[in-house]
């Protein structure tokens, strides 16, 4: 085996396993505190952040943005990682939960409804996900736009396109064009093929130890869905509403118990769409800090060790969920898309 | 179902859709259009390139066999020449064999008529000659012996000898 082999090998067990430094700099700090501290790390990682927490003490702040009776400005640093109430504008203010809460100056909520205080109204800081999904974006446009200028200077794929366009390819032959057919395909790529890398890249970008969770957001996956079912609506033919409204080949008692379902099914695939991206990155991140946080509970060293290994093997199939996932977004959207843009000949077949 | 809500971040919503829109818009035209357009143009050339090597190929393959029927076709039509030219020739030879042979034919029967013409020519010649021959001599020996009895008589039967003998 080559040294360059070796290396790619070292480097690759190395990213796989370094989630587990999350825990060593956190560990030490509160060595004896118990499984609740590692619950609540765990929850406070898998949540969004108002800054951006890189190893150790070492984290860059991020512009806080907020509305609460007017805009509001300041750098999260002011609220040293959630532990202090910041005064900006004259209003006092902490982060609880990676929320924004009025208070007073001694830190006590302002208002609370039932249990939970009351939040600022609309906070739109550059939180970390957002500046990962603003790198991501960036990264995306740098590697398809060079992809494009490689082809338009010669016809075969080099560096980063060769390995992209088999990906392209797949989303094209084995995504839209099955279940969107050859004839409307062509509308849908352009939100398909971003889709599908922009969950793949995000994902991917999640399993590094920078302790991203980007897809995890209900948020996220909440904009990602409705933006299909825009789509949907806006790109559906007068099939997709006669087959909701009005269900071709079925007796009428049928069509009129079948219309609500129907349309009950309109806003429950979007919905199955964003939960399911949600739930499975937010489980996957979830059973991974915890198999490794199980490595600093246990004294004895052969069991720190089997979970080292399970761990990296979660890894490996943390980076296959990364994939399906994106997978099963776009193609799903690519069957919604498919039936909004059927036509009407292609009722018989179907029905 | 609280907990989901309570987790849902409308800040995070509204960046989410406004980076994404707008990274999917500038990709579509910066980035998806050229790079699907330019795989369907080279999957047209491939494309192309196998058909035309197809055609090629079929039109190769017609050539040949044009070639064989054109190559059968001239070996056939040597070989009904090369026939033709054979029975002209023995024809030919026939004819001329003939003809030769009526030539000849006629050729011997002039000669055997000439000959027979200057034979009888001759004869006559001769008898001619040998008549006046015979007269001269006669004359000669008429005067002759006439003058001697003896040998008139003499001469006469001579004569007659020689008359019977001829």
């Amino acid at each position: 085996m080559s040294i360059k082999k070796l290396t790619h090998l070292f480097s690759l067990a190395l990213l796989l396993l370094a989630p587990a430094g999350l825990f060593a700099s956190e560990n030490a700090a509160h060595s004896d505190n118990g499984a609740a501290e590692r619950k609540e790390y765990i929850k406070h990682h898998l949540l969004d952040n108002h800054d951006f927490h890189i190893i150790g003490n070492i984290s860059m702040p991020l512009p806080v943005l907020f509305w609460d009776q007017g805009a509001h400005m300041a750098m999260s640093s002011v609220f040293e990682h959630g532990t202090k109430v910041a005064e900006i504008d004259g209003k006092f203010y902490k982060i609880e939960h990676a929320k924004i809460i009025p208070t007073d100056a001694s830190g006590t909520p302002l208002e609370m409804h039932g249990e939970h205080p009351r939040e600022v109204a609309i906070d739109y800081s550059i939180t970390k996900n957002v500046v990962v999904i603003m790198f991501v974006c960036v990264l995306m446009f740098w590697l398809f736009r060079g992809m494009a200028k490689n082809y338009q200077q010669d016809l075969v794929p080099k560096g980063a396109a060769k390995f992209f366009e088999p990906l392209v390819l797949f989303v094209r032959d084995e995504i839209a064009i099955p279940n969107i057919g050859e004839k409307h395909y062509k509308k849908y790529m352009g939100f398909l093929l971003s889709v599908f890398f922009f969950i793949w890249i995000i994902n991917l970008i999640g399993l590094t130890p920078l302790g991203i969770n980007v897809t995890g957001n209900i948020a996220i996956t909440a904009a990602l869905s409705l933006m299909t079912l825009f789509i949907t609506f806006y790109t559906s033919k007068s099939t997709y509403w006669a087959h909701i409204f009005w269900m071709p080949g079925v007796p009428v008692p049928m069509k009129i118990i079948l219309a609500p379902i129907e349309l009950l099914g309109v806003i429950i695939k979007p919905f199955a769409l964003l939960i399911r991206l949600y739930a499975n990155i937010k489980a996957g991140h979830i059973v991974l800090m915890s198999i490794i946080a199980i490595m600093y509970l246990f004294e004895n060293w052969g069991a720190k060790g089997a979970f080292l290994g399970l761990s990296f093997f979660l890894n490996l199939i943390e980076l296959l969920v990364a994939f399906l996932q994106a997978y099963i977004f776009t193609m799903l959207s690519a069957l919604y898309f498919g039936a909004a843009s059927e036509e009407r000949h292609h009722e018989e077949a179907h029905h | 179902m609280e907990t989901l809500l309570g987790e849902f971040s409308t800040g995070l919503f509204i960046w989410q859709t406004i980076l994404f829109l707008g990274l999917a818009i500038l990709l579509r035209k910066f980035a998806w259009k050229p790079i699907l357009s330019a795989v369907n143009e080279r999957e047209e050339k491939i494309q192309n390139a196998i058909d035309g090597a197809k055609a090629a190929e079929a039109k190769m393959e017609q050539l040949t066999s044009q070639n064989e029927q054109i190559l059968r076709e001239a070996r056939e039509e040597r070989d009904i020449i090369l026939k033709e030219a054979r029975t002209a020739k023995d024809s030919i030879v026939g004819d001329a064999k003939t003809s030769a042979k009526k030539e000849a034919t006629k050729i011997l029967e002039d000669a055997k008529k000439s000959i027979e013409n200057e034979k009888q020519k001759a004869i006559t010649e001769l008898k001619n000659q040998v008549a006046a021959l015979s007269i001269e001599i006669s004359e000669k020996i008429l005067g002759h012996e006439l003058a001697d009895k003896n040998k008139q008589q003499a001469l006469m039967d001579t004569l007659v000898d020689d008359v019977n003998l001829n």
